[in-house]
């Protein structure tokens, strides 16, 4: 009888605090598809077939590089997470598990990066790209964002490695398997639940900046959906159709995307051989 | 740590040098030669430039640690140093006590045995961090916008309209107001971090628990949470970081000067007015790499005081 | 920064390797904060270019007025900015032009078409070399809804004392918000209030040369004043002003929900699109005035970035900027920006003749802070949107506004520390 109360208090608690974080969201979505009148008359009122409009999506998608803006975040994001883990995971790898000399200040030289504000270098960052023949190109921005991404990414799969249990490795040791293939093989399958971690944290950032897609790839159809979303917003400010449209056309996408990525982060973390 | 790095010795024993260094020139090649190049390059030429000082005719000329002296002594300079930081001092404690403990509690209820819909929970709770600061930003000024009057609504309905106010542009609430969005937005890093370390104690150690006849809060309180103190060091770190660095949602919301009268400016909004300008504001490179270094030099010691004061006494408790 | 000499040379090299193939194109890109703009650029002015100059392509790449500066900067300096640069007024772009990131213009043939104010805000101290084709200017002055005037049985005021009986009217009526003006952004503040009834309180060119030449300060009561006038907004503006953005305030009136708005003329074309009878009327001056001042501000002009690749191109557009075609194409796509060149242009919107219309009946004026006053440091414009603001939430008396600034301007500029 105790539990089950105590067992309601919690959904009740857990039901509000959805509510909470939903309810801005939900609120734009739902005002996305009324009337101009409707959005600023009944704000919180669902919508009727008398108050139903899409004019505001006309105008998003009148707009047809927003499909291809979408590609681009896709695979600015992609690639920063598969170069933030595979590299990460290697480093994280050979700073936990080998001895030499420089281990210790390498690793230290690494967490540096955890605190470089992201923004500090950004002269010297275009003056790179630009040396580098890449500006305007996708690649700028997935190599940035991985240097960026690599501190943290190195940081919390150490902390991984570390906690496994030594017998694993060696045991394929003692099977005769090379290095490389330990760390592929062996390494990498159990530290699946802290690289999905690591990519919740890579992908959040990179697919919602706004500062380097501004400064390396502003123009010529390689805006991210951020930057396109800003551009759009900054033509049609008053116009709260197209704006709610716009943010609605942004975050349906990152939900779905999430929902995806969060039965990998379950399945990662039941799965657990790192306990 | 120790024995593990030992028995890998141990194991390569058999390997020689060159192919050793072959080793960790494979493993350890692509993230250092990557993040070198894109991000400790440039920081390194940002402190250099904060050691040089513009001249009127736009040479730059060797200031040692005179910009240092300018900012921290000059009033011009220093009344919004200052309180640039005590507001960043205030933006971090807020998100301290509110959004680390709600973190904390939502994670422990989270990972309550045989809690249903908790997937949901999660996946839902979680998904305001996975939005952009452009609509968290955009959309919470519409809500608090006395113009759609969506806040002054609710509070009517449940009989507290007298409560309304502009609270983004007051100068008492400004700030407040801004980091609760924050602390709303962000919420999900500590649940998701702090949910992951629960999960990962063995449930033999609860089942101990309680056959010794602790309730599951007790169970919580007395078995868990001193298992999860490294994870609550990390979040704290991090948030530090993050705090230190934050600037989207305030630039987003209250602009470069995040008035009214400076009243939510912070660290990285000081930063980007000086160091890229504003409407007739020149940007100054060397004031600006002045500032950013201060930051870094912040961030660092914050860093160092977790990494030595906290870090290596916990890990003594940790299993 | 490191081998700064190799990293130079590396740098050009790349840099013109990289736009070789964009030049050979003949492709011309403009930087412009004009992005509300940007579909009139697309579909009008651009065109009207190219049926002169099909080989030619030209492309406008506008950024949010927000980020455009800190951007701008970062482009140039990075060396991918594009070929055309929308100028800033004054020092801005002046330092862009010292830098060596802005061009000369001096031998641009359709320069002769503009008088020497026009071109006083892109050109340097020494009157030598102009940088920047003026583009136009913006007039200050207050948009009403005629319909909530006729009514409310309202007439425009003429003075003050009319202007703040209007409001008491409207108030007291409560269907409408008085004043449309919000305090969130800041910039509002000090551009739609400060620079819009100021000019009136310290006679225009006449107050703005004796700061600059030290002989008046910002404590005298014409600034004092000003900010005394300011300070009794308050009670007419709307319900939580001082959350209000600047597109709130568009949304506002554009909705009819507001009788008057406290404007810059570019708002004329924002509420074109939505079907509001406007009317406009100028700053009214306080009682006892003999003239009239408005504030008619030399706002954008456009100029050419010096490493452009495209030179040849970008000059040949530079030059059409000049010429009177533009000039009356911009003066109708876009009412409310005002031509600058001597060409004799014919403004078609009414409300947009109604501001230009005042030029005849009052002296103008830029707002005082644009010239030389915000070089230094606490820049004056940042300060003069800061206590505007704070003296329009009524948290800051007007004396200790006008000690504020007065304050931050001696600290570093030197004619007025005698």
């Amino acid at each position: 009888m105790r539990k089950s109360a105590s067992a309601i208090a919690v959904h009740g608690i857990l039901i509000l605090y959805t509510a909470l974080a939903l309810f801005p969201i939900l609120l734009v979505i739902m005002n996305s598809f009324k009337a101009r009148k409707a959005i600023f008359g009944s704000p919180l009122a669902l919508p009727t077939p008398t108050t139903f409009s899409l004019i505001g999506y006309d105008r998003v998608f009148g707009d047809s590089s927003i499909v291809s803006y979408y590609l681009n975040s896709i695979t600015v994001t992609g690639g920063t997470i598969f170069f933030t883990l595979l590299f990460g995971a290697m480093a994280a790898w050979a700073l936990t598990e080998y001895k030499f000399r420089w281990n210790t200040l390498l690793a230290l030289f690494l967490a540096v990066g955890i605190m470089v504000p992201i923004r500090l270098g950004s002269v010297s960052i275009i003056q790179l790209i630009v040396e580098l023949n890449l500006i305007n190109t996708l690649t700028a921005l997935i190599l940035v964002y991985t240097a960026q991404n690599l501190p943290l990414s190195i940081f919390i799969l150490s902390e991984f490695i570390a906690q496994i249990p030594k017998d694993l490795r060696e045991a394929g040791r003692c099977d005769g398997l090379s290095e490389y293939s330990i760390f592929f093989y062996i390494v990498l399958p159990l530290i699946r639940p802290a690289m999905a971690t690591v990519a919740v944290f890579t992908m959040i950032p990179v697919w919602n900046d706004l500062w380097f897609p501004l400064l390396l790839a502003p123009t010529g159809g390689k805006q991210t959906i951020t930057l396109g979303i800003q551009q759009f917003l900054g033509q049609y400010i008053t116009d709260w159709n197209a704006v709610l449209s716009a943010l609605s056309t942004a975050i349906i996408p990152v939900l779905i995307l999430y929902v995806i990525f969060s039965r990998q982060l379950i399945r990662g973390l039941t799965s657990g051989a790192v306990k | 740590m120790a024995d593990a790095k030992a028995g890998a010795g141990n194991a390569i024993v058999g390997m020689g040098r060159g192919s050793y260094a072959m080793l960790l020139a494979f493993f350890l090649g692509p993230a250092v030669v990557i993040y070198t190049v894109f991000s400790i390059y440039p920081l390194f030429a940002t402190i250099f430039n904060s050691l040089y000082l513009r001249q009127p005719d736009g040479a730059y000329l060797f200031n040692g640690l005179g910009n240092f002296q300018t900012l921290l002594t000059d009033t011009t300079w220093s009344v919004p140093f200052w309180n640039a930081f005590r507001n960043n001092c205030y933006f971090f404690f807020i998100h301290m006590l509110v959004q680390n403990p709600i973190g904390l509690a939502l994670a422990a209820m989270l990972s309550l045995p045989r809690l249903r819909l908790r997937a949901t929970y999660r996946t839902l709770i979680f998904m305001p961090t996975m939005l952009s600061v452009v609509i968290i930003g955009f959309s919470w000024q519409l809500i608090l916008s006395p113009l759609w009057g969506i806040s002054k609504m609710f509070l009517n309905a449940l009989g507290l309209g007298f409560l309304f106010a502009p609270w983004l542009g007051q100068e008492s609430t400004a700030l407040i107001t801004v980091s609760l969005i924050s602390v709303w937005q962000f919420v999900g890093i500590p649940m998701i971090l702090i949910y992951t370390a629960l999960l990962a104690i063995p449930e033999e150690l609860i089942d101990a628990a309680t056959v010794d006849g602790l309730n599951q809060f007790q169970a919580f309180v007395w078995v868990k949470l001193p298992l999860i103190f490294p994870t609550i060091g990390l979040v704290s770190v991090l948030t530090f970081v993050n705090n230190f660095n934050a600037f989207d949602l305030i630039y987003a919301m209250k602009g470069a000067l995040a008035g009214p009268n400076f009243s939510a400016d912070i660290m990285g909004t000081l930063f980007y007015r000086t160091f890229f300008g504003n409407q007739l504001q020149l940007g100054d490179l060397s004031m600006g790499s002045t500032i950013a270094t201060m930051m870094f030099l912040i961030i660092l010691v914050g860093v160092m005081c977790y990494l030595f004061l906290i870090q290596r006494r916990m890990q003594r408790y940790s299993f | 920064m490191l081998k700064t000499g190799l990293k130079t040379m590396l740098l050009t090299a790349v840099a013109m390797t990289a736009f070789a193939s964009v030049a050979s194109a003949g492709k011309i890109t403009i930087e412009s904060w004009r992005n509300d703009d940007a579909t009139i650029w697309k579909e009008k002015i651009i065109p009207a270019f190219q049926a002169k100059h099909p080989d030619i392509t030209v492309e406008f790449t506008p950024t949010a007025p927000k980020e455009y500066n800190a951007a701008l900067n970062a482009r140039l300096e990075g060396g991918t900015a594009g070929d055309i640069i929308t100028c800033r007024p004054f020092d801005a772009s002046l330092e862009l032009f010292t830098k060596g990131h802005l061009a000369s213009l001096n031998d641009l043939s359709s320069m002769a078409g503009f008088s020497d104010v026009a071109k006083s805000a892109w050109t340097t101290d020494d009157g030598k070399t102009t940088f920047c084709v003026p583009m136009a200017s913006v007039i200050h002055g207050f948009i009403y809804n005629k319909d909530i005037f006729a009514e409310l049985k309202l007439a425009e005021p003429k003075t003050e004392e009319e202007f703040l009986a209007v409001l008491e009217t409207i108030k007291n009526d409560g269907k409408y918000v008085p004043l449309v003006l919000g305090t969130n952004d800041q910039w509002e503040a000090a551009t739609m209030g400060f620079q819009n009834i100021g000019p009136n309180y310290w006679k225009g060119e006449e107050g703005r040369k004796k700061l600059i030449d030290g002989t008046a300060k910002l404590t005298d009561p014409e600034y004092v004043n000003t900010f005394a006038a300011l300070a009794k907004w308050g009670p007419y503006m709307g319900d939580g002003y001082k959350a209000q953005t600047y597109p709130d305030s568009q949304n506002l009136f554009g909705l009819g929900k507001g009788a008057i708005y406290a404007a810059g003329s570019w708002d004329i074309s924002t509420f074109r699109g939505q079907d509001v009878p406007m009317g406009a009327f100028k700053a009214p001056p306080p009682a006892g005035s003999a003239d009239c001042y408005i504030s008619d501000h030399t706002d954008i002009g456009i100029g050419m970035n010096a490493k452009s690749a495209n030179a040849a191109d970008a000059k040949v557009f530079l030059d059409w900027i000049g010429s009177d075609e533009f000039a009356n194409i911009f003066a109708n796509a876009l009412p409310g920006f005002f031509p600058l060149s001597s060409a004799k242009v014919t403004i078609s919107d009414d409300v947009a003749q109604t501001f230009v219309g005042w030029r005849g009946e009052c002296k103008s004026t830029i707002r005082n802070s644009y010239q030389i006053l915000s070089r230094g440091t606490p820049n004056l414009e940042n300060e003069m949107w800061n206590v505007s603001a704070q003296v329009l939430n009524g948290a800051m008396a007007p004396d200790a506004a006008g000690a504020q600034l007065q304050d931050g301007l001696k600290k570093w500029y030197a004619p007025q520390q005698k």
